[in-house]
């Protein structure tokens, strides 16, 4: 059997060269696919159809296995953050002390519903389930921050803050 | 790495903090650190230094109670500071040695008192990234023990023995499992540490590892010995960055003492251990669909038998228990499975952690002997409910859990003790809620929950959670009828009963039980259109009110 040739980089972009990197160090074995595209998202925000063709391809993994991994897992998006993300925590603690009424008041105030991102690109609102800082419950990572006993004001002045910068 | 290194790495790290007159420990989980806590560990530290006072300021992992955070705790006087910032550095540094500051003390005996730490005992008072301290607490003795003076058959008489049970959620004897991946047959075995915790509102296994990673390892690396693996995966969720930190932090040190790796102990015995990031699926807590998701393939779970005893990681034998169990590990070891089984009731023994949450005095991190009552384990350990509310429900074990009364809040915790009234043990989340709290949206939160979570693969979870779901949310919305309440009742059962995985099998409780011990809620949703809660919008015109 021939060696197997990973395909060439799809750009110069430095970044793919961590997401190679980390094919090599699992020696580019087909069940790196979910280490990879953690690394994908996590340097390129997320993963568009490019990168999941390029990931396929090098672990030689089908194309239809890659996207269904990708779209069976909810840390994956396909779609590019906003600027900024204001994720609100729906675990079972924070959703008893309210978090329900911070979404809807965050999904009123921007006019986009949970996991969409404002038209000019600035602001992502998107839920989580839960973060695992139920005793600081209700929970809301401002830009990936933590920020415990959350109040309705405190968010929109968040908001308000960002969407004036 | 003999037991007398050991003892060596032990004395020198006790003597290093034997020079300093105090120890200033400062809580770094995660719930102290969004307040910053880093930032006052190095005020303190700074402090220390300018006041040239001959203390230690260390970072520690959670130290249980989380809602008054950031802690401090001052030893060897053991004074406790709560919702400390930078600005009470200088004061608590300045204070040391003499009296301690009333304004900020936390004095909360009845919380601390009832508790037993087995578990947790390391948590809070050692450096999490620091393996001396760890060693120094009689950390990785249990593991040069059992390969230098046991023998694999051994070390599972002793977990037997115990009487310890899965931690998980399912509560299955964990020696029983070690025994039966033990006799299986095959070239390699893989043992697999559950730390994909996807129960909201939990976070025992989070803090865990957070607080004492290498306790985890330790006990992993015995169960590898146990049933002659060789090769470990932990499986954590990506939404725990400071555990993934803390974990590689530690395995790069347990392999740099010889710890992990080859010829542990002197021993042929070679073991070693990689982290996996799990992807946000829930169902991915059950051992089936885990395995698959560390093939690298969509988490969806597979029929049992064969079980992954047998037939696991690609296709091999797995051994896989969840985080607190390997936590439980060392202890049992170190001291015999007959102390633990002295610990807990009659099927149901040692000590279980309890995240307790929602409507309560002291959120935060409990470990309690099994068998204790809810109600101390609410009212005294927790402190009750506060703003003068009162108590309606306790919501154990996640969307496969229930929702249990007042009347039932003398019943002691066991598996068997919560799954005969309905409940279950779950993994170990606690969440309390308050008459402010409607119970029919409680159960459409949980179903929302699973019906998102459900993997599609069988049709009773994947289309039944969905209909139970719209059910519910009719009853909430004011249109529901009674007609539909017997058909929540037939498609729990149907449900319940025909779904392939824990997940589907599960997903009803949390209606079953709000319908067992809270009926009247949904008639009166039902019939009188009013929830008396207020947590539903039942009428156009109060909607207008709120609006």
């Amino acid at each position: 059997m021939p060696a197997f040739t990973p395909p060439p980089l799809p750009s110069d972009d430095k970044r793919w060269k961590i997401v190679n990197g980390t094919m090599r160090k699992n020696g580019f074995a087909r069940h790196a696919l979910i280490e990879t595209l953690h690394t994908v998202q996590s340097s390129f925000g997320f993963l568009d159809d490019d990168a999941i063709r390029f990931v396929a391809k090098s672990l030689r993994v089908p194309l239809s296995q890659a996207y269904g991994v990708v779209t069976f897992y909810h840390y994956f998006s396909l779609k590019p953050p906003g600027k900024h993300t204001m994720t609100v925590c729906t675990g079972t603690a924070c959703y008893i002390k309210g978090t329900d009424k911070l979404l809807a008041s965050a999904e009123k105030h921007l006019k986009v519903s949970q996991g969409q991102t404002t038209p000019d690109g600035n602001i992502s609102l998107a839920a989580a389930r839960c973060v695992g800082a139920c005793g600081r419950a209700p929970v809301v990572l401002v830009d990936g921050e933590l920020v415990g006993k959350m109040t309705n004001e405190q968010m929109i002045e968040q908001l308000e803050r960002w969407a004036v910068e | 790495m003999t037991i007398e290194e050991l003892d060596q790495i032990a004395e020198a790290a006790r003597a290093e903090y034997a020079k300093f007159d105090h120890e200033i420990n400062v809580c770094m989980g995660t719930g102290c650190m969004s307040q910053h806590s880093d930032q006052l560990k190095d005020a303190l530290a700074k402090q220390v230094e300018a006041q040239g006072k001959n203390a230690f300021v260390r970072r520690t992992g959670c130290m249980g109670l989380c809602a008054a955070g950031p802690l401090v705790l001052v030893d060897p006087e053991e004074i406790l500071y709560q919702g400390v910032n930078e600005k009470n550095a200088e004061a608590i540094v300045n204070s040391l040695g003499g009296e301690p500051i009333k304004a900020l003390q936390c004095d909360l005996r009845d919380h601390f008192d009832q508790q037993v730490h087995v578990v947790l005992e390391n948590s809070g008072q050692i450096d999490p990234e620091r393996i001396d301290d760890y060693i120094a607490r009689e950390g990785y003795r249990a593991l040069l023990i059992a390969l230098s003076d046991m023998t694999p058959q051994g070390v599972i008489r002793q977990i037997t023995e115990s009487g310890l049970r899965g931690r998980g959620g399912g509560g299955y004897p964990t020696g029983l499992k070690w025994g039966t991946v033990s006799k299986a047959v095959g070239d390699i075995k893989y043992v697999i540490c559950n730390g994909d915790e996807g129960d909201p509102g939990a976070f025992m296994d989070r803090s865990i590892l957070e607080s004492d990673p290498q306790r985890v390892l330790e006990g992993m690396a015995i169960a590898a010995y146990a049933v002659g693996a060789s090769k470990g995966y932990i499986y954590v969720r990506a939404e725990y960055p400071l555990a993934v930190q803390r974990l590689q932090a530690s395995l790069r040190d347990a392999r740099r003492r010889g710890l992990l790796g080859n010829n542990i102990g002197n021993t042929p015995f070679n073991f070693d251990v990689e982290i996996r990031l799990g992807a946000g699926a829930f169902v991915c807590g059950e051992e089936t669909a885990l395995i698959g998701s560390i093939e690298g393939r969509r988490g969806t779970p597979k029929p049992r038998p064969p079980y992954p005893a047998v037939s696991g990681l690609w296709g091999k034998p797995t051994l896989i228990n969840n985080v607190e169990t390997f936590a439980n590990i060392a202890p049992i070891i170190r001291k015999g499975g007959k102390w633990f089984g002295s610990m807990g009731s009659d099927r149901s023994k040692g000590t279980k952690v309890f995240a307790l949450t929602g409507k309560i005095a002291n959120t935060g991190l409990v470990e309690v002997p099994m068998g204790i009552k809810l109600r101390e384990i609410i009212e005294t350990i927790g402190g009750g409910v506060p703003d003068g509310r009162k108590f309606k429900a306790v919501q154990t074990g996640g969307p496969s859990g229930g929702c249990l009364p007042e009347s039932m809040l003398d019943l002691g915790v066991s598996y068997d003790g919560l799954i005969k009234v309905g409940a279950m043990m779950g993994s170990g989340g606690m969440i309390v809620m308050d008459d402010t709290s409607c119970m029919v949206n409680v159960a459409k939160f949980f179903l929302e929950f699973v019906m998102t979570e459900s993997c599609g693969k069988c049709i009773p979870c994947r289309a039944g959670t969905a209909q139970l779901h719209g059910l519910l949310a009719k009853i909430c919305a004011g249109d529901g009828t009674m007609e539909d309440l017997t058909m929540i009742e037939e498609l729990c059962d149907t449900v319940k009963s025909t779904s392939l995985c824990g997940l589907g099998q599960t997903a009803p409780n949390p209606v079953l039980s709000t319908l067992r011990y809270f009926r009247n809620e949904y008639i009166d949703h039902i019939e009188h259109k009013r929830c008396t809660a207020g947590a539903c919008n039942m009428k156009p015109a109060s909607q207008e009110v709120h609006a």
